[in-house]
């Protein structure tokens, strides 16, 4: 297929363009496969606007007379809005830029297309490798091992060619075990806590149905992680009810007859379409400016976003209370294990791992928790806020999660490497991307994408100098210990940086922001010259000393 | 050093977050404080509550444990105690009830707190703050506007200062006659001259205009106004009272302005709520931060139900519509609501933060509450209940108004020069009593009281803790001239700093600003540091020198704040799987009781001289332990 076929009237003449923080700027809209480009042929960029077709989650059209309007809402939640002199050129504007950004094939979307304007230096795709984080482990405990049994994703298509599992498993009883988890998402190794040898494990739920089956090789497999005489928790990211119900289509969950060293604990966390749901309703109570303050608290209350926080994290610590207070091994599942499950794993790592609140750290954890553990982003991240398609695999869970570390930010704020823009660049790049690495839903289809080598690695990218100074947090100290963040509804707070993002100017925070840049820096500055004093003084010192006594 | 008055063993601090096991200790009472010693901590913990901040003392039902007493404080410290035997719990509930709430104004704090301070520091004290200098900072007197001394024998008003800023135009006759058409003769007067422009914002109490009434001299004092600033037209007239509220008073012979019987005046409502709905909607708040453990949609429909960020944001609004009336329309304004010092103060007050960076400066904020809320007549000791009084007049007019600088520094974060801890000092002092600034409802009561003689004044009390108090990010007084928050509702917080905030526990665990502030002092010595070896490295001729190797370790001087780190209860409704044995071993215990102790007794340091060093007064206050008989 060609993009031409698609782009109706490639380009307009003053067009004028609406969008937040700017005044109206007139220009020449031009449509490529891409992208849309607004550009008043001024001399400076600002006037310039280049926009992903991937990024537009929905658009409307308005004419009065002759004149049109396409109102673009966008994924990372802006609105901007191009008016189109032209009933014509408008409407095919706007069907255009409707099929580009709806293209249902993955190979036509701009990764595949995109070349980069950098050098290279570390190839992002080969950054995070399961072999160098087992290396990591070896060198801690020699109870786990590497499995490929899944080299050719077919005990477990989610699941990436690679796991973690206990050594005294072998892999036929890795299939057995395969075959009574919901997916074939067996149990595998999520994180071992250095400190007391405790693990965190995750999987799916099993299929136990309502008469109960068992698999004795599950038993094992989660037994062997035991200490002796020590008993592990069970999270279950569903309510009690929830998980009962689930036997009724075949899934289920630990019976603690058959597994009597495990206590199972219920943390019910919403999925699909509440929380795609809890997103419009939030964004929408944040773009409505003219609320009173009833309205908005009531509106911000009925989105039920800061619940969803709320409950995320509360499952998040209890796993970290577990492993690091109670020191006692934890299998985590919902479901499927895809969402709920990762947000719980990766949340409790950021607060046990000093080494997840690094950069690199981070994104090994995103690579490693999210994609690599087969988090479904491209049906999660299809659509955002604005979208009306209600598809039921649509779902922030991904956001759900960058809110939480923020809101750990928030009130750990000298404890990561990495500043509120990190973690907004990942919210932008998982919904629309220049990069591969949010393509696909699991490694299975990365791989059947080819996307190494046909795509760039965000992380390439990323993990160039002059592009992580913007994501460094000046407060940084590493800090080795447990860091335990408050679930108190006082403490948790709306994510300003995302939802606030377009609605209000941030210029006063950005210059704050800047303040505490320059100051620390000074300080590192002035840190250093007093200490190169200090050495010229001392060896200026020794040199004399050293003539005297000759 | 203070005197005991009572002492009770056996005595349990319950904790409301942590599942921590509760303190045991001993509970002393002094003349000033209530003292809770932890005996069971391995470092002595303390808690100091003064007497003064007590709001409400309640005697729950008994328990196995022993006798609950809850006392709730002013500034939001919520204490449950549960003490051995039921005899000493009610012997400890009615002395705090005496204690907390004195009959006579001579039994208050102030009168006896005795910082030891000599005679000429305590009146240079007072003279700190001269309103006549900032006067004179607007450029008045000027051909518009005089300080008069009309009211030096209070003839005019009795709540309002001797010396007061009129228009020139306005005669002697004028004024007095304006006097008797206003409420409790709470004439219009100056608050703030906006000197680029000429647009003043003036302050009044309601007219006496009932349904028809009307006052000619009032009427010129107006025009006297509106005239003063001859580059507008108009002038508005605010009533920052809800219209039905405004328009009910007129059956009493009160009421507002009539557009037809002044010329030239633009007349607008602002709804600000009375002092009565307020003071209704922070008990709403409170009982929504005590709640145990709610869940997200508990609290914010409770803080909507509440009501109290649609109050902040009300008074917020008003004094935006001020500012820009003054700067954008460059038109006067005069501003009143009943009797103009609860809501008028509030408004008034903020439009000179919005417009002036001086205000946003310690001396400047300093002299702004000065001028618009002690000298004008905000009946702090009726509005923050000092006395036993009546329970009606308490109202929380000045914390809301503190609320509002606070949300302004949420949104202008490099605009002030001090930081919170200083909005939340201010806000404690204005209830503790232990200085004078605050006591009494007008300056006339304050002669009488003869706090200038027999008291101290707060300001250079917090001037000496300015290390502490700054700001690190401020830009400086040239930065931002006039400010324009954005006042749509979800540019306001819940102030969790201010009324939770003596549940650590709920606040971010590591803090920016002790950080940063620490920058800010390690930052001064760096340099120091720098220039001595500087001027050390060229004159260096001989091993001599030993100095340079017993400099500080600058290159690993710790900057750490001190975290309080322990996990909450996650746990919720499944029974308690996780409660035994957690083991606090990530705790910095000691940096937490330091804190702790430096908190409190920061609340009993005593000044011992204008010139006296932080340091010197934390040396002092460690000896001020209470007397065991």
């Amino acid at each position: 297929m060609e993009f031409a076929e698609l782009i109706k009237t490639p380009r307009v003449d003053n067009v004028v363009l609406h969008r937040p923080f700017y005044p109206a700027v007139e220009g020449t809209l031009c449509l490529t496969g891409h992208h849309l480009i607004l550009s008043s042929r001024r001399q400076d960029d600002a006037e310039e606007l280049w926009l992903l077709h991937s990024n537009i989650d929905s658009i409307e059209k308005r004419f009065v007379g002759s004149l049109g309007t396409i109102i673009i809402k966008c994924k990372d939640l802006r609105i901007i809005q191009l008016d189109i002199p032209g009933m014509e050129e408008c409407l095919n504007i706007a069907s255009s830029i409707e099929a580009l950004s709806t293209l249902d094939s993955v190979t036509l979307m701009y990764p595949f297309f995109y070349r980069p304007m950098f050098e290279v230096v570390e190839d992002g795709w080969r950054s995070f490798l399961p072999e160098q984080e087992f290396e990591l482990l070896s060198s801690l405990t020699d109870e786990w091992r590497l499995s490929c049994i899944n080299k050719e994703f077919s005990v477990c298509p989610s699941y990436p060619a690679v796991v973690i599992v206990p050594k005294s498993v072998d892999d036929e009883a890795l299939r057995k075990v395969a075959a009574f988890r919901h997916g074939g998402r067996f149990p595998v190794l999520s994180y071992y806590h250095k400190k007391n040898g405790m693990v965190m494990m995750r999987s799916s739920q099993p299929l136990t149905g309502t008469n109960g089956r068992r698999c004795k090789e599950d038993e094992k497999l989660i037994n062997a992680t035991l200490r002796a005489g020590k008993r592990g928790y069970i999270i279950d990211t569903r309510s009690l009810n929830v998980a009962q119900q689930a036997r009724a289509k075949g899934g289920g969950f630990e019976q603690e007859a058959h597994y009597p060293q495990w206590r199972r604990i219920h943390k019910s966390i919403e999925r699909f379409n509440i929380l795609q749901e809890s997103l419009i309703k939030l964004v929408e109570a944040c773009n409505d400016q003219s609320h009173n303050m009833d309205r908005w608290l009531s509106k911000l209350e009925a989105s039920n976003w800061l619940t969803h926080i709320k409950e995320i994290l509360t499952a998040a610590c209890l796993a970290a209370q577990c492993i690091d207070r109670e020191g006692a091994s934890v299998l985590v599942h919902g479901t499927e294990g895809t969402d709920s499950t990762l947000q719980v794993t990766s949340l409790a790592q950021i607060i046990l791992d000093p080494r997840c609140r690094t950069i690199r750290g981070f994104e090994s954890l995103v690579v490693r928790e999210w994609l690599q553990a087969g988090h479904p982003f491209q049906q999660r991240c299809a659509q955002s806020a604005y979208s009306n398609s209600k598809q039921k695999w649509e779902a922030p869970v991904f956001l759900l999660f960058l809110d939480c570390v923020w809101q750990i930010l928030r009130q750990f704020p000298c404890s990561f490497e990495f500043n509120e823009h990190f973690l907004i660049m990942l919210f932008e790049h998982a919904y629309a991307s220049q990069f591969g690495t949010f393509l696909g839903n699991n490694e299975n289809e990365r791989s059947k994408l080819k996307l190494q080598t046909k795509t760039l690695s965000l992380w390439s990218w990323v993990n160039r100098p002059q592009e992580l100074n913007k994501y460094k947090n000046p407060l940084f100290e590493a800090n080795s210990l447990v860091i335990w963040p408050s679930v108190a509804p006082q403490s948790l707070q709306l994510w300003e940086g995302v939802f606030l993002r377009w609605n209000r100017s941030s210029k006063f925070l950005d210059e704050a922001y800047e303040e505490m840049v320059t100051l620390i820096e000074y300080n590192k500055q002035l840190k250093a010259k007093v200490n190169a004093l200090r050495r010229q003084l001392a060896e200026l010192e020794t040199d004399d000393g050293m003539q005297e006594n000759h | 050093r203070p005197h005991l008055i009572l002492q009770v063993e056996n005595v349990k601090l319950l904790d409301r977050y942590t599942n921590r096991k509760a303190a045991n200790g001993t509970l002393y009472l002094t003349a000033t404080h209530l003292i809770y010693v932890d005996a069971s901590a391995e470092v002595r913990k303390e808690t100091w509550i003064l007497h003064h901040h007590i709001s409400t003392v309640e005697k729950l039902p008994l328990t196995t444990a022993g006798c609950p007493l809850l006392i709730h404080c002013k500034n939001f410290h919520v204490a449950h105690f549960v003490i051995g035997q039921e005899r000493d719990c009610h012997e400890v509930y009615t002395s705090l009830l005496k204690l907390s709430q004195p009959v006579k104004p001579e039994d208050l704090y102030a009168f006896s707190y005795n910082p030891k301070m000599s005679k000429d520091n305590r009146e240079i004290g007072w003279k700190l703050i001269d309103l006549k200098v900032d006067y004179q900072r607007m450029g008045i007197p000027n051909d518009y506007w005089e300080i008069t001394d009309a009211n030096k024998d209070y003839e005019v008003c009795n709540t309002y200062p001797p010396e007061i800023v009129v228009p020139k135009a306005a005669s002697k006759a004028t004024v007095m006659g304006s006097s008797r058409f206003r409420s409790r003769g709470r004439i219009p007067v100056l608050s703030y001259l906006y000197k680029e422009n000429n647009a003043a914002v003036c302050r009044c109490s309601q007219p006496l205009s009932g349904f028809n009434a009307r006052c000619l001299e009032d009427e010129q004092m107006l025009q006297a106004i509106r005239e003063a600033n001859p580059g507008s037209p108009f002038m508005y007239v605010v009533d920052t009272r809800p219209k039905l509220n405004a328009m009910a008073n007129r059956a009493a012979g009160k009421g507002y302005e009539n557009e037809d019987n002044y010329d030239n005046i633009r007349f607008k409502f602002i709804g600000i709520e009375n002092i009565h709905v307020m003071r209704n909607s922070l008990q709403k708040l409170l009982e929504v931060c005590e709640a145990k453990s709610p869940s997200m949609s508990d609290f914010l429909t409770g803080l909507e139900n509440s009501g109290w960020l649609r109050h902040i944001k009300a008074v917020m609004d008003a004094g935006v519509f001020l500012a820009k009336a003054v700067k954008d329309e460059k038109a006067s304004v005069l501003v009143h609501c009943s009797d103009g010092w609860d809501r008028t103060a509030q408004v008034c007050s903020l439009a000179s933060l919005l417009l002036d960076p001086f205000y946003r400066t310690f001396k400047g904020f300093m002299i702004l509450i000065e001028k618009e809320w002690i000298a004008m007549g905000h009946k702090f000791s009726h509005r923050c209940g000092h006395l036993d009084g009546d329970p009606k007049e308490i109202s929380p007019v000045f914390t809301q108004f503190i609320e509002c600088v606070w949300q302004l520094m949420q949104q202008f974060p490099c605009a002030f020069e001090f930081n919170e801890r200083f909005l939340l000092e201010i806000h404690d002092h204005v209830y503790s009593c232990q200085f004078g600034n605050f006591l009494g409802t007008c300056h006339k009561e304050r002669e009488d009281l003869k706090i200038f003689e027999k008291t101290h004044s707060l300001w250079p009390f917090l001037l000496q803790k300015k290390q502490e108090f700054r700001n690190p990010l401020y830009r400086g007084f040239t930065a931002y001239k006039e400010l324009q928050p954005n006042t749509l509702p979800f540019s306001f917080q819940f102030w969790c700093g201010m009324y939770n905030r003596f549940d650590k526990g709920m606040h971010p665990k590591q803090c920016v600003l002790d950080h940063l502030l620490n920058c800010m002092s390690q930052k001064t010595k760096l340099e120091d540091n720098a220039s001595e070896l500087e001027n050390k490295l060229p004159f260096l001729d001989g091993p001599l020198l030993t100095e340079a190797c017993s400099l500080p370790k600058l290159g690993s001087a710790p900057s750490k704040t001190p975290m309080l780190n322990t996990p909450q209860d996650y746990d919720g409704d499944p029974p308690a799987v996780l409660t035994n044995g957690t083991v606090e071993e990530d705790i910095d215990v000691t940096s937490d009781v330091d804190q702790k102790n430096k908190e409190n007794q920061s609340k009993h340091q005593d000044l011992c001289n204008l010139k006296a060093t932080v340091g010197v007064l934390d040396s002092e206050a460690v000896d001020v332990k209470p007397e065991h008989h």
